[in-house]
């Protein structure tokens, strides 16, 4: 008799989608979200990040919390990549109404529009919201 | 009596500049924290709102918040004072009360 968590068997592979949605450091959600989205990659799991409304904050450049007295997280990003995380979208919207451009974030990101973001968040099996 | 007020919400999130901007009396300080300092910055969609407030209030942007979330000085709106840890206590000191919207 199988456990129910090997129900679906060994080698399952889902699409997750992390939706972030919150700036750094005014709250715990941004570095939650890595924390988590880590531990799915570590399942080699189909993970991407969504980064839309005060979300796309977390990937400004030049980040410095020296004067703040918190870690700063944001190299974590760049580093995404070494753990397979590769696919980062980011919401074209919502980088104009804040004034920023894709020059202004620290990694390389996909730049889509709201519609074409809601089209794959559709397309995903499993969205966890931070 | 003068007041200062604290918003430490980002005005993309939170409706707390708004509200705050729409009960501080002429003459009152405004010192945006945290995620509020979102609200000091130039070429936002919000930029015209603080802009507006700049006729009736001083206005003041916590530099180490500023520069935690990777943006400088110079993309403060025009006319908004950048302070740091000890201007924030001299702005304490300098008004009578101090009225923090969370």
């Amino acid at each position: 008799m199988s456990e129910p968590w090997e129900e679906e068997g060994p080698g399952t592979v889902k699409k997750f989608m992390y939706v972030n949605r919150k700036a750094p450091y005014g709250t715990i959600y941004a570095l939650e979200s890595l924390e988590v989205v880590l531990i799915a990659a570590a399942f080699e799991q189909d993970v991407s990040m969504a980064f839309l409304d005060d979300g796309v904050y977390q990937l400004k450049k030049g980040q410095d919390t020296k004067g703040i007295g918190q870690k700063n997280f944001s190299p974590t990003y760049r580093a995404l990549e070494g753990y397979d995380v590769e696919k980062l979208y980011v919401e074209a919207e919502s980088l104009a109404e804040r004034g920023l451009s894709e020059d202004d974030l620290l990694v390389p990101v996909e730049v889509m529009s709201r519609e074409a973001l809601a089209e794959l968040m559709n397309e995903q099996e499993v969205i966890l919201s931070f | 009596m003068s007041m200062l007020h604290t918003v430490n919400k980002s005005p993309f999130e939170r409706n707390t500049l708004v509200s705050c901007l729409g009960h501080a009396t002429a003459g009152s300080a405004i010192l945006l924290i945290e995620d509020g300092v979102y609200g000091a910055l130039e070429g936002t969609a919000h930029s015209d709102l603080l802009r507006g407030a700049l006729a009736d209030h001083s206005v003041y942007v916590l530099g180490p918040d500023l520069n935690a979330r990777g943006m400088t000085d110079d993309q403060v709106i025009e006319g908004v004072s950048v302070v740091d840890y000890g201007g924030f206590v001299d702005l304490t000191e300098k008004h009578e009360k101090v009225q923090a919207w969370l």
